[in-house]
């Protein structure tokens, strides 16, 4: 402080050196003319235009993100007309993708898509309530820095990197053990029939679930927290144990914001593009099995867009990228909404 | 209170029998709180297990093929042993420095207007709630929306178009972090500094954003962590090169992107070199991180205070 103090009183006080006979002098003769202090005041700018163009300028950096919204929203209208005009919205319940013949719908992305979101949510959810529940309530303080640090450095590691390793330990082990016990345990589903290559649906919902885990997990965290301790001390007041304690007291305050948080974790899981394209399979089909290759909204623009001869196969693949954006900013939206409304006026977060 | 009705009705007591719960009451409700707690702790165990098991994956398949040739060749030709990344790893710094210089300027601005002037307006609160759902936008969208806009009208990828996408991707995030760091500046400082006669602008650029200086620089280093390992965004725009590359309009290498023309291509030694990348890439990542957050509560990076 003591540094910006001494910038902050040089700059706009010149006559910082002239003040102090100034002061005098009115103190002297108090019926004099202007003093010189007011005489400068009244010369000196108010700095009125330095101040509104400082806020006119951060103003349209803010808004810049409306900007990019919109921006991003009308490059990918404009250049999906063609692929809009020739199917309609039909395009969105049509099976058939073959760039040859320019015949295309986005049924089995979309398909695609849910699915390993879904699965990725099933299995990624429970786990992220168990390590937030753990967190907040059950783990003894030293450790509890070190594991919310562990759980967050999993989303710091890129997808690019999720997807290698993926690649080489997740598909052999999902090809040669996990995909074996799956049949012989629930094949009577139905859910795992057909040859098993290690990569399909099941592979990348593993690896999505993964993925969002500490998203969720985080979110979770401060939701938990920002539930005031009354609410626990009452709860065991009345004679509960730890998990009525967690289920009445945590749990139940605190649902809205964790439905939110799942949200953004699928929101994530939609979008995911790297790991999810090295693992899916790449085939356009809808299958009733787990283990069948499929394809993503987002992993068939990243495999087949820079290939894409053609102005109708180019404007199909922009479609697909829209819808993927409309659908991801509406679950964020509400997503969002969700999470403000639970930990608004909550207290800072406390890890 | 719980003398009352005891003095009430001295002959039975009603509140000593609800109060006293059955013993296997207790015991299946005790057991439950032992399964959920137990639960909850593998859970944890579980959660930390592909982190323990990707980690160690990187360091042992990643350790064992580095060498100095990676950090100083470009790749091989298919089928000749050798070869590095070298192109890749400068390639990926000329795309991110560009991005920085786009996307965290920008960002800054937009969390010091929310800050120290929107607060609580609605446009503030519109622009927050965007930002928000901004980073929620699948990477890949900022990716073919940069190809419509960039490489589409001129023909060709380039270093340039990759950056701009980056720095879209890096605005959301480094406005949320500046407008709560500056958050955190006491009101006691601000109204210091404007009852020095410091005019409102300087006070929240030499004042604020000074004070809450450390926690911006660790803010806008997070977001650059998070878009240096970013491939989609650079599959369309930087779209890759196997050669040294320093012109800003013309496709460049970077280092996710060769990763994953490695990872999904059949040659082992290419495989080989997409672990080493995704160790350096990983080592890069954390490094800078933790460099930057050392430095700033050292206070060699802190203003003001």
């Amino acid at each position: 402080m003591s540094m910006e103090s001494e910038h902050g009183a040089t700059t706009p006080v010149k006559p910082a050196v002239s003040l102090p006979p100034a002061t005098e002098r009115t103190l002297a003769a108090p019926a004099a003319a202007p003093s010189p202090v007011r005489e400068f005041l009244s010369t000196r700018g108010s700095g009125k235009m330095a101040d509104s163009t400082f806020a006119a300028v951060m103003l349209a950096c803010a808004c810049s993100i409306f900007v990019i919204v919109l921006f991003i929203f009308w490059v990918l209208i404009q250049n999906s007309r063609l692929s809009q005009a020739a199917f309609g919205m039909k395009f969105f319940t049509r099976e058939a993708w073959d760039p040859v013949s320019g015949d295309f719908g986005a049924l089995p992305f979309i398909y695609g898509t849910l699915m390993t979101s879904i699965l990725a949510l099933i299995m990624a959810v429970p786990l992220a309530l168990g390590v937030a529940i753990f967190l907040t309530e059950l783990c003894p303080r030293p450790l509890r820095a070190p594991i919310s640090f562990l759980t967050e450095l999993l989303a710091a590691i890129p997808s690019v990197v999720y997807g290698l390793w993926a690649v080489f330990v997740l598909v052999p082990l999902m090809r040669d053990t996990l995909g074996p016990f799956l049949v012989k345990t629930l094949g009577w589903t139905g859910l795992f029939g057909g040859a098993n290559f290690g990569v399909g649906l099941l592979t990348a919902s593993i690896i999505l679930a993964i993925m969002i885990l500490p998203i969720i997990s985080s979110l979770t965290r401060d939701i938990m927290t920002a539930v005031p301790n009354s609410q626990r001390e009452a709860v065991l007041a009345l004679g509960a144990t730890r998990w009525e304690m967690i289920r009445i007291g945590v749990l139940r305050n605190s649902r809205i914001g964790i439905v939110g948080a799942i949200m953004l974790g699928l929101g994530r899981a939609l979008g995911e593009t790297m790991a999810v394209t090295m693992v899916i399979g790449n085939h356009p089909d809808i299958s009733r099995s787990l283990f069948a290759p499929g394809y993503t909204l987002a992993s068939v623009i990243a495999n087949e867009f820079s290939e894409a001869t053609g102005d109708l196969y180019y404007s199909a693949l922009i479609e697909i990228g829209l819808a993927l954006f409309l659908v991801t900013i509406v679950v964020n939206a509400i997503a969002r909404l969700m999470v403000w409304a639970v930990t608004r006026g909550a207290p800072a977060r406390v890890s | 209170m719980s003398t009352q009705p005891v003095s009430m009705q001295p002959l039975r007591d009603p509140l000593q029998e609800p109060r006293k719960p059955s013993r296997s009451n207790v015991a299946r409700r005790s057991a439950m709180d032992w399964i959920v707690s137990g639960l909850a702790i593998l859970a944890t165990l579980l959660v930390l297990a592909p982190l323990a098991a990707i980690l160690f994956y990187l360091v042992y398949k990643g350790a064992s093929s580095l060498n100095l040739a990676f950090f100083t060749h470009v790749p091989a030709p298919v089928g000749e042993q050798g070869g590095g990344m070298s192109n890749a790893i400068v390639g990926s710094g000329i795309v991110l420095a560009l991005a920085s210089l786009m996307g965290i300027p920008v960002g800054i601005a937009a969390g010091t207007y929310l800050s120290e002037f929107g607060r609580g307006t609605f446009l503030g609160n519109a622009i927050r709630f965007t930002a928000d759902v901004l980073n929620g936008v699948p990477s890949i969208v900022m990716g073919i929306t940069i190809y419509s806009m960039v490489v589409k009208p001129q023909h060709h990828y380039s270093a340039l178009a990759g950056g701009i996408a980056l720095a879209i991707m890096m605005v959301p995030t480094v406005t949320r972090t500046t407008e709560e760091m500056l958050a955190t500046v006491p009101h006691a400082v601000r109204e210091a500094a404007l009852g020095l006669g410091v005019p409102k602008w300087r006070t929240a650029i030499s004042v604020s954003l000074r004070t809450a200086s450390p926690g911006i620089i660790t803010g806008c280093m997070l977001a650059f962590a998070r878009v240096a390992g970013e491939t989609a965004p650079l599959l369309f725009t930087a779209f890759g090169n196997q050669f040294w590359s320093f012109n800003l309009n013309e496709p460049i290498a970077a280092l996710p992107l060769q990763i994953y023309a490695y990872a999904i291509s059949p040659y082992d030694e290419w495989h080989r070199l997409a672990w080493a990348g995704a160790l350096v890439l990983i080592v890069l990542i954390m490094v800078s991180v933790t460099l930057v957050r050392i430095f700033a509560n050292r206070g060699v990076l802190k203003g003001g205070s």
